[in-house]
């Protein structure tokens, strides 16, 4: 019982706050590169940002395998709010997982370490959900592909800062590949599988 | 240490075996008389299907019987004790009022309030109920006897 003093609470209003951020995520997916706010107010463990929190509790359940990279992994919190509120197993190999959860940006691992999905079932890829720094100031990304209008800028502090070069991989792997929800506080801008980046400047 | 921990546990078990066959409008009466500590749902109340497996006889193999509607919720107190409330049925502010029993019984302040002003008139009622039902059908008993036996 002591163990749940220290737990925090998922969603106030569960069937609304989740419905919200289903929302912001599903037209974050379709206007890559754009940046949506999460609305929805919930309780959340250290190191999780509420962003994080939010699309935790509104899209994993017991059918959703998750990774925890070491930065989320060594927070014993996380993973007991994660098995409380939404049931999801945390798995040890990133290659079957449907959603990674990295906390340290930085030290993201070589994405072929992560499902790609099959050529029959791509949808069985892996979504990395990766806290930012920031997606409001830093440098400026273009970026291009279907639900973009010509081009998009982002402006973002994004590490690794290669990240766009080592996403190119989902060009050559289509339709199979790996998308992305970047977090920042209760910022989240989506970089599908589809989106690729035009240059680059600061 | 073992020993408080199992008593405790009793304790909470032989409360759930009150709230879970009273109605909720019961308890909500009860709890409404206490002066009840800051809380917080930890689990909002929702609603969820459970599979309800048997066997038949104590070695026969587990089937799946059927599902049923179950509620659940989750309360923390401001003291930190978690209580949790799981029911049969729909009624997600039952399975809150249970949960914030079940927390209340974890603590030393509140737990002789909740045992005598909750669960004691609860389960007099329930006694009370079960006395009535056995007097209404002791009224119809018919005993039978032998007058002769077919031998002769």
């Amino acid at each position: 019982m002591t163990t749940f003093a220290e737990l925090s609470s998922g969603f106030a209003d569960k069937v609304l706050s989740a419905q919200t951020t289903f929302r912001s995520v599903m037209d974050a997916m379709a206007r890559p590169g754009s940046v949506h706010c999460i609305a929805a107010a919930s309780g959340m463990p250290s190191g999780m940002m509420r962003g994080t929190a939010a699309i935790a509790l509104t899209l994993f359940d017991h059918d959703t395998p998750l990774w925890l990279d070491p930065r989320m992994a060594e927070a014993a919190e996380v993973a007991k709010w994660l098995k409380f509120h939404t049931s999801a197993p945390v798995v040890a190999d990133p290659s079957i997982c449907s959603f990674a959860l990295i906390g340290n940006a930085a030290e993201l691992p070589a994405l072929d370490r992560f499902s790609f999905g099959t050529n029959e079932y791509p949808d069985r890829s892996t979504t990395l959900i990766l806290q930012v720094e920031s997606l409001r100031e830093g440098l400026a990304f273009e970026l291009c592909g279907p639900g973009i209008e010509g081009t998009t800028v982002l402006q973002a502090t994004i590490e690794p800062l290669d990240l766009f070069a080592r996403l190119a991989i989902d060009t050559a792997l289509f339709p199979r590949g790996i998308d992305v929800v970047l977090v920042a506080d209760d910022a989240i801008v989506a970089i599908p599988r589809t989106t690729r980046l035009v240059a680059e400047g600061d | 240490m073992a020993a408080d921990e199992k008593g405790k546990q009793t304790q909470r078990q032989a409360a759930m075996a009150v709230l879970a066959h009273v109605d909720a409008a019961d308890i909500a009466g009860h709890l409404d008389l206490m002066a009840l500590p800051a809380h917080e749902n930890l689990r909002e109340p929702e609603n969820g299907l459970v599979m309800v497996r048997g066997r038949i006889g104590g070695d026969g193999a587990p089937f799946n019987l059927g599902e049923a509607t179950v509620s659940r919720a989750a309360v923390r107190l401001s003291t930190g004790e978690v209580g949790f409330g799981y029911t049969l049925g729909r009624d997600r502010q039952k399975a809150q009022m249970i949960a914030l029993c079940d927390a209340l019984i974890q603590t030393p302040d509140h737990a002789g309030a909740v045992e005598t002003q909750v669960l004691a008139p609860l389960r007099a009622a329930i006694a009370a109920e079960r006395n009535r039902k056995a007097a209404e059908t002791a009224a119809t008993r018919v005993d039978f006897y032998t007058l002769v036996r077919g031998e002769g």
